[in-house]
C-alpha cells in the first residue's frame, strides 16, 4: 500500500493526517504546537503513523500546510492551508462552494469550485479579532475550557451584545458585564454572535454560495456552529474531521504528487 | 559617439534616477543649511512648472516621508509625531514630516528646507490639512488650485465642450494668482519665456513617460512597475521641467527601446505579469517585491504610476503658445486622471489586463490612506465578478510597519499564486479537450 502524508503546522495545534490510496483517512493526530514548531510538525506525523499502524516508508509524499509550513522539515513541498481547507472541504462535502475556516489566529473565507480550487479568498485583518483566540480571551476571562464555552452558551436565555471583537479588550468587557451581574451562558452566546457576525462579513467578501463547510479548530464548537447557522439562516457542513481540514487537503495534494509519480527522496523521521 | 550595447545601456535608468535623486537631495540640503526655503508640493499636481519658472527648489513631502519608511526610519519619525499627539490614525506620511519639521528639517536624505509658500491640488483631502500645518508652523502662505474632476463616471469632457471651458477658466484664474503670489514670496517678476522652457521639458518628460509604460506591453516586461517604476516617478516629480528631466526620460526611452527590440526583460524569469493597484508597502518595500517575483511574478503597470506622477502618465503635451491656458488644460486633464485612477479605475484596469496580457490585478489598501483606498474593495469585485480577472487583496500600510505583517501577506500571496497556478492548469486542460 502506498500512502500519502499532510502535516498542518497552525498557530496553536498541529494537526496531521495520512490518506491510502483511496483517499481515506487511514491516520490523523493533533497536538498543541508549543514553541518548538519542527517538533510539533515530526511528532504530529509520526503519531498519524502510529495510529494508522503505517510504516513510514510507505508514506511517498508530505506536504506541510499551515503557518508552520517550512518547517515541516522531513515533508516535500507546501502548499497554503487556505489552499487545502478549500481542496479537504471539497472532497469531505462534495458540495462545498464556500468554507469558513476558523483557526488560532485568523479566520479565512474561501470561495472553491466544485473541484476544490480557489476562487477566492479573504482574511480576517492583522488583529486577531474575531478569531479563534478571541474565544480564549473570553474563556481565560471567565475561568473556563475552550470545550466548555460552546454547551454553555446554547443555555442562553437574554443574550448580551458584545460590542468589540478586539481580543486585548475581551477580556474586560466580559468582565465589565459580569459585574452588572449578566449570566455567563447570556454573555458567551453574545461573544459567538459577535464573531459570527465578523465571520460572516468576511464570507460575504467572497460571496456566500451553498453549500458552506466549516473548518478550522474552532468548528468543534457547537455555539459558534449554532450561531453561524442563525446568522446565515442555514446549515452548515461540519464534521469532526473538520478540524483536521487543513492537514487533509495537504494530504490529498501529496496524494496528487503520488498520482503523477513525483516521489523524490527525503530525509525519514523515525529512522 | 557611444554604440548602444546592452553593457552600457540596460540598468542605465536606474542607476542614473538614482543619483540625480541624490543629486535633489543634496541640493535641498544645502538650500537648507544655506537658510534658503522651498516651495513644498505633492504629486498629484505639483505645478512644477510655475514654481520652476521662478527658480523655487521644490520639496516633496510624501516623498520625503516614503524615503524615511524605506530607509527603515519611519517608526522613528512616526513615534515621534504621535508623542507630539498624533493619533495613530492619521496619514503616516503627514506624520512622518510633522517630525521631520519637528526636528528642523533633519531627514535620512539630508536637512530638507522649511517651506517659502507650499502649493496644492484638492487631489487629496488630506492635503489641505496637511499644508495648513505647515501654514501654522511656519506662517507661510498655502495657495490651493481647485480642480474639478470627473463629475460622475463616464462623464469626462475635453477641450472644446462648453463644461470643460469653463473648468479651464475656473483653473487658469487661479494659476494667475499662484503667479502673483509667488512674484510675492520669490521677489522675482515672472519670466513667460522661461515658463515656456519649463513646460518644453515637461513635454518631454510626458511624452517620454507615456512612452515608457506602453512599452512595458512587452513580453517579457521591460521593467518591474513597482520597484522600477518608483526611481522613475522619483524622477518625474522632483524634475518636471527641468532639462535634467527631459534628458534622463529620453534616455530612458532610449533604454526601454532597446531592452524590447532585443527581448530582455527584469532580473527574473517572468511567469506571471500582475498589474499593482494602490500604495506600494514601502516598509518592506524590497521584500514585499520579492514576495511576488519568488513566483515569477512581475508587475508589469500599477495605478500608482498614474496617480503618484500626477496623471502625467496620459502624456498631455502643452501648447506653448498658450502656456498658461495649456498649463490649465493640462492640469485638468491629468489630475483628473491621477483622481480617476484611485475611484474611476474599473474599466481602465479592464483594459490593461488585456493591453498588458496581465495574470491578475493586486490591490494593496492601506491604513494611512483612505483617498486611494477607499474605492478599492468594490473595484476588486467589478474585476473578479464581471470579468473573471485574478485579484489579490492585501492590506497593510505605506508607512508603518506596525500594521505590516510579513507572515500573513506571504500566505495570501501563495495562496493566490496557487490559485493563479491551477487556473492555469485547468485552462490547460480544456485546451486539450
Amino acid at each position: 500500500m502506498v500512502y500519502a502524508a499532510g502535516v498542518d503546522v497552525g498557530s496553536t495545534q498541529t494537526k496531521a493526517v495520512v490518506v491510502d490510496e483511496g483517499l481515506n483517512i487511514v491516520g490523523r493526530s493533533l497536538i498543541d504546537t508549543g514553541a518548538n514548531v519542527i517538533k510539533a510538525a515530526e511528532s504530529a506525523y509520526v503519531a498519524a503513523l502510529e495510529m494508522g499502524g503505517i510504516d513510514e516508508r510507505e508514506v511517498e509524499f508530505i506536504v506541510g500546510t499551515g503557518y508552520g509550513r517550512y518547517r515541516v522539515t522531513f515533508g516535500n513541498t507546501q502548499v497554503t492551508e487556505i489552499s487545502c481547507h478549500g481542496r479537504g472541504a471539497a472532497h469531505l462535502f462534495p458540495g462545498t462552494k464556500t468554507v469558513l475556516d476558523m483557526g488560532g489566529q485568523d479566520t479565512k473565507a474561501i470561495g472553491v469550485t466544485a473541484d476544490g480550487e480557489i476562487r477566492d479568498f479573504c482574511m480576517n485583518d492583522k488583529c486577531a479579532a474575531g478569531t479563534g483566540r478571541f474565544l480564549g480571551a473570553a474563556a481565560a476571562a471567565l475561568g473556563l475550557s475552550l470545550g466548555e464555552l460552546g454547551p454553555i452558551s446554547l443555555k442562553a436565555e437574554r443574550p448580551i451584545k458584545i460590542s468589540t471583537t478586539c481580543t486585548v479588550f475581551a477580556e474586560s468587557e466580559v468582565l465589565a458585564w459580569i459585574g452588572k451581574g449578566k449570566k455567563i451562558e447570556d454573555i458567551l452566546w453574545g461573544v459567538h454572535m459577535s464573531i459570527a457576525s465578523r465571520s460572516v462579513a468576511l464570507m460575504r467578501r467572497v460571496g456566500i454560495e451553498d453549500e458552506v463547510t466549516f473548518t478550522g479548530g474552532v468548528s468543534r464548537n457547537v455555539g459558534m456552529v449554532k450561531a453561524l447557522e442563525e446568522r446565515l439562516e442555514k446549515k452548515l457542513n461540519v464534521s469532526e474531521d473538520c478540524h483536521y481540514m487543513g492537514a487533509l487537503g495537504a494530504a490529498l495534494f501529496a496524494h496528487d504528487h503520488v498520482v503523477a509519480g513525483r516521489a523524490p527522496n527525503r530525509a525519514g523521521v523515525t529512522s | 559617439m557611444t554604440i548602444d550595447t546592452a553593457a552600457n545601456i540596460v540598468g542605465r535608468g536606474n542607476a542614473e534616477g538614482a543619483a540625480l535623486f541624490r543629486e535633489w537631495f543634496d541640493e535641498l540640503d544645502t538650500t537648507a543649511r544655506n537658510g534658503g526655503q522651498a516651495a513644498y508640493v505633492f504629486v498629484m499636481g505639483s505645478i512644477n512648472e510655475i514654481l520652476k519658472a521662478f527658480d523655487l527648489p521644490v520639496v516633496f513631502p510624501e516623498i520625503n516621508s516614503l524615503q524615511t519608511a524605506v530607509r527603515r526610519v519611519a517608526h522613528e519619525y512616526l513615534e515621534e509625531a504621535e508623542d507630539h499627539g498624533y493619533s495613530p490614525d492619521i496619514c503616516g506620511y503627514v506624520k512622518a514630516d510633522v517630525a521631520v519639521q519637528l526636528r528642523g528639517g533633519e531627514h535620512p536624505m539630508g536637512r530638507i528646507p522649511s517651506p517659502a509658500l507650499s502649493v496644492l491640488t484638492n487631489a487629496c483631502n488630506t492635503y489641505i490639512k496637511w499644508a495648513e500645518i505647515w501654514e501654522r508652523m511656519y506662517r507661510t502662505p498655502m495657495f490651493t488650485i481647485d480642480i474639478p474632476g470627473t463629475r460622475q463616471a463616464g462623464t469626462q469632457t475635453w477641450a472644446g465642450d462648453s463644461d470643460f471651458e469653463a473648468d479651464r477658466t475656473y483653473v487658469e484664474v487661479q494659476l494667475r494668482e499662484l503667479i502673483t503670489l509667488c512674484e510675492q514670496v520669490t521677489g522675482t517678476k515672472f519670466d513667460v519665456d522661461k515658463f515656456r522652457e519649463v513646460l518644453g521639458y515637461a513635454n518631454v518628460m510626458s511624452r517620454s513617460w507615456s512612452r515608457i509604460l506602453e512599452l512595458n506591453r512587452s513580453t517579457p516586461s521591460l521593467f518591474n512597475a513597482l520597484t522600477d517604476g518608483t526611481i522613475f516617478l522619483g524622477v518625474a516629480n522632483g524634475f518636471r521641467g527641468t532639462a535634467a528631466g527631459a534628458r534622463y526620460f529620453e534616455r530612458l526611452v532610449e533604454e526601454m527601446e532597446y531592452k524590447a527590440a532585443n527581448g530582455i526583460g527584469t532580473s527574473i524569469e517572468e511567469k506571471y505579469r500582475l498589474l499593482f493597484v494602490g500604495v506600494p508597502c514601502y516598509p518592506i518595500f524590497r521584500r514585499f517585491n520579492e514576495l511576488f517575483t519568488d513566483w515569477g511574478g512581475t508587475f508589469v503597470n500599477s495605478t500608482y504610476l498614474w496617480f503618484a506622477s500626477g496623471g502625467t502618465n496620459r502624456g498631455f503635451e502643452y501648447d506653448l503658445a498658450n502656456p498658461l491656458s495649456s498649463l490649465a488644460e493640462g492640469l485638468l486633464v491629468s489630475v483628473r486622471q491621477a483622481m480617476d485612477a484611485m475611484f474611476h479605475q474599473d474599466e481602465v484596469l479592464v483594459d490593461m489586463v488585456r493591453d498588458f496580457s496581465a495574470d491578475g490585478v493586486i490591490y494593496h489598501p492601506i491604513k494611512s490612506c483612505r483617498t486611494v483606498s477607499t474605492g478599492l474593495a468594490d473595484g476588486r469585485r467589478y474585476l473578479t465578478e464581471k470579468h473573471g480577472i485574478a485579484t489579490l487583496f492585501i492590506e497593510s500600510d505605506m508607512m508603518d510597519r506596525r500594521v505590516v505583517s510579513e507572515a500573513q501577506m506571504k500566505n495570501r500571496i501563495d495562496a493566490f499564486f496557487e490559485g493563479l497556478g491551477s487556473r492555469w492548469r485547468q485552462a490547460a486542460s480544456q485546451d486539450k479537450e
